[in-house]
């Protein structure tokens, strides 16, 4: 059932992993023919190019996305701005460089193994050049190199799910959506599209290359017309309406899944059309945003304080937000619309039943009871500078501290391997767990508001901004928990669009 | 036959091909004269292939010149120059995806030409194949069948010289001498210049008007057959003379 709803929600990355590898393959082909020709005359040439494509093929493809976002940032400034770092560009060059190995290999060595008399019979009844290549060379390699072209279409449609990084809707966007709040549903039908693409993929062309080697203009015909008619349904699917069309960035988590989606809805809603780009870096995200490949996201207080702004002093939350908002303003002209409502914030968690019993509800009371009580963290937790700071309010000084990974973080103060842990406060397994979040009296943890940011090229756009300002302060912490919950949970887990549904018809 | 008073049709004048230090053709000087039929014998590395390539410029001379019927061939580009020349080799060359009959067009398509269905017919007739062979493609064809085939290629344009790289070496003895009396037959037929590179000097005997014997990049014995077989060839053409002889003098020997 829940994998019946996620396989509902396949049909956009679908289309967008169709056009982003049939573009990628063509300008795969349009680099690889060319040189396969020159390498086939030239020794040299075809050292150094296949070398190359050799050596691009050792590169990661996740790597590879990630080195063109840098790339690309510095070409727009060199140029003088004007060239998406983000989305389909990084994505085409990076897949169309993972495109070119197969076909040249096969092409070059199709080239070289054509028969010796063949192309002396050519040269002997008198062909030019270009009569040779046509009548003689091109249709004798054609099978060699369609052999090539499948394997870069089937590698292509695999590496294509991870141009999600970069911010180009795949097929990555479930499966990585889904790795991230463990919803294997979505994981599952995510793989299955992919591997059903690369199938179906490689049955067409292989049917086109059939064709080609028994002469059979039928079956080359029917191929040709399955990929016109994939890309033509798939082109409908992702035509961009006359509707303005928004772009909504996520970062890698639930309720960055959730809240993406619920300022997708509404804006869907107020007509506008809706993409997405999910799973983005914290330091990817901020920039993506003064660089208008987003036009909105929401991040933390905390984080634009410590990561973006550099500062470690901790201000009231009222002078924080309106420093940040300042700031933003100045520095790259991104817009604070306002928090949302809710907090996730670091916030020290226990057993419900514990701490009634010993008494503790806030960080204060935690004091005298620390030195026999045991601390679990995240894994990064006691390095932030925000343990610094509690520890500089509050001398705790726990019987031991350990580290785990979050899920297991909640599972070891369940089970009583700890008492007290470093929680998220919007994480929906404090009210799941029934856990108490422990006061911080003298605000020594900054404010992690969650703030709807927009990007300087929306910023003045009253009508945009006026879609998302009912969404200031509509969320608060219990009804982001319940909704981070139903992702996050083992049990009956929600897809994040559906959470958004619970949260928008609360 | 009239094959003795025109102007010569293949001149090599003091022509010489290196490959690295090795001079493949050492300056060779030849007339070939129109009609005839001349074999070029050799062993292994004589440059009698090299000097059959330069007359279409599948190689080019590093110094010297050939001329065709009074022009250089350097005249025109190679294949303007190649659609007038026949050209035969050992390893035949058919295009593996196309047909019999495309094969043979395929003289004619280079230069904007079509081959009538009738002309088809008339050259399959010519190398002695069944008509319903047009549509067969050529790996479903015998080795003499082939080269059949890459005959009638070479003379559907009509051309007046055909040069033959080995023609016949690799087909089985029967075929071999059959083949090899077809196409004299079809040289005089159709007043061609033929020139035939071959190591069988029987071959050559039995088939040229004349036969030159190259070694080491010189030609060494220029001599009709019935010369060569009266001794006056030169010590070398002898001693390729003297196998196929003794050969027929050993069978006339096991037969009595």
């Amino acid at each position: 059932m829940e994998f019946i709803g996620a396989l509902q929600e396949m049909g956009q990355p679908i289309a967008a992993h169709i056009l982003i590898t049939v573009a990628a393959l063509i300008l795969g082909l349009a680099i690889a023919l060319p040189l396969t020709l020159w390498s086939a005359r030239n020794e040299a040439v075809a050292r150094w190019c296949l070398g190359a494509a050799n050596l691009v093929q050792t590169i990661p493809a996740l790597a590879l996305l990630a080195l063109f976002y840098p790339l690309l940032l510095w070409l727009s400034a060199l140029v003088g701005g004007g060239i998406p770092a983000l989305g389909f560009l990084p994505a085409l060059l990076a897949l169309s460089l993972y495109a070119v190995l197969p076909t040249l290999r096969n092409g070059v060595t199709g080239l070289k193994g054509l028969d010796p008399a063949a192309l002396e019979a050519a040269d002997g009844i008198g062909m030019t050049p270009w009569q040779k290549l046509w009548w003689v060379e091109v249709p004798l390699v054609t099978p060699v190199l369609m052999a090539g072209i499948r394997t870069a279409a089937v590698w292509t449609i695999g590496a294509a799910t991870l141009s999600t990084t970069v911010g180009q809707p795949s097929l990555g966007d479930p499966i990585f959506a889904g790795l991230q709040t463990q919803n294997w549903a979505l994981v599952l039908a995510g793989c299955l599209c992919a591997a059903a693409l690369a199938l179906a993929a490689d049955g067409v062309l292989g049917l086109i290359e059939q064709g080609i080697r028994v002469r059979q203009r039928g079956r080359i015909y029917l191929g040709l017309g399955a990929i016109a008619a994939i890309l033509a349904v798939a082109a409908a699917a992702m035509m961009p309406s006359a509707r303005p069309v928004v772009t909504i960035g996520a970062k890698n988590f639930s309720e960055q899944y959730i809240l993406a989606r619920v300022i997708g809805e509404r804006l869907e809603n107020l007509g506008y059309s809706v993409r997405y780009r999910e799973g983005l870096g914290s330091a990817v995200i901020y920039k993506a945003l003064t660089g208008n490949d987003i036009d909105v996201y929401v991040d933390y207080a905390g984080t634009i304080w410590t990561n973006e702004m550099r500062r470690d002093d901790i201000p009231p939350r009222a002078a924080m937000l309106r420093t940040i908002g300042d700031w933003m303003e100045q520095s790259s002209g991104v817009r604070l619309v306002g928090p949302l409502g809710f907090e996730n914030a670091y916030a020290f968690a226990m057993r419900e039943a514990d701490a009634k019993k010993r008494g503790i509800a806030s960080l204060t009371d935690l004091v005298g009871a620390a030195p026999s009580l045991r601390l679990g963290s995240d894994l990064e937790f006691l390095k932030r500078p925000e343990w610094a700071a509690v520890q500089g309010a509050y001398p705790l000084r726990f019987a031991s501290t350990r580290s785990y990974s979050p899920t297991f973080m909640y599972r070891a103060l369940e089970s009583g391997a700890v008492d007290v842990i470093s929680a998220f406060s919007s994480d929906g397994r404090i009210a799941a767990d029934h856990l108490t979040i422990l006061a911080d009296p003298k605000g020594a943890v900054p404010s992690y508001d969650a703030l709807l940011l927009v990007s300087p090229k929306r910023s003045r756009d009253r009508r945009f901004v006026g879609a998302l300002e009912p969404l200031i302060d509509s969320i608060d912490v219990s009804a982001m928990r319940e909704a981070n919950y139903m992702v996050d949970r083992d049990q009956a887990k929600a897809t994040p669009a559906q959470a958004a549904q619970f949260l928008s018809t609360r | 036959m009239s094959t003795a008073t025109t102007a010569p049709a293949i001149r090599f004048v003091e022509v010489t091909r290196r490959f690295g230090a090795v001079s493949a053709v050492n300056s060779v000087s030849l007339d070939v004269s129109a009609g005839s039929f001349v074999a070029l014998v050799g062993p292994s590395g004589s440059g009698k292939s090299t000097l059959l390539k330069m007359i279409n410029r599948l190689e080019d001379p590093d110094s010297g010149s050939i001329d065709l019927n009074g022009l250089p061939v350097t005249a025109e580009p190679p294949p303007q120059l190649r659609r007038k020349i026949g050209y035969v080799f050992q390893n035949i060359g058919l295009f593996p995806h196309l047909s019999v009959g495309e094969n043979i067009r395929m003289g004619l398509k280079v230069a904007g030409e079509t081959l009538s269905a009738e002309r088809l017919q008339e050259m399959l007739q010519l190398v002695d194949l069944a008509p319903d062979i047009a549509l067969r493609m050529p790996d479903a064809l015998s080795g003499g069948q082939r080269q059949r085939v890459g005959v009638a290629r070479a003379l559907a344009p009509a051309p007046q010289i055909l040069l033959m790289d080995e023609p016949f070496g690799a087909l089985d003895p029967v075929t071999r001498d059959a083949l090899g009396r077809e196409v004299r037959a079809i040289h005089d037929r159709l007043g061609l210049t033929t020139i035939m590179v071959t190591h069988d000097m029987a071959e050559a005997l039995l088939l040229a008007d004349r036969v030159l014997v190259m070694e080491q990049g010189a030609i060494v014995g220029d001599a009709s057959p019935a010369d060569l077989l009266a001794g006056k060839g030169g010590a070398v053409a002898d001693a390729l003379v003297a196998i196929p002889r003794d050969q027929a003098r050993r069978l006339a020997e096991l037969g009595s």
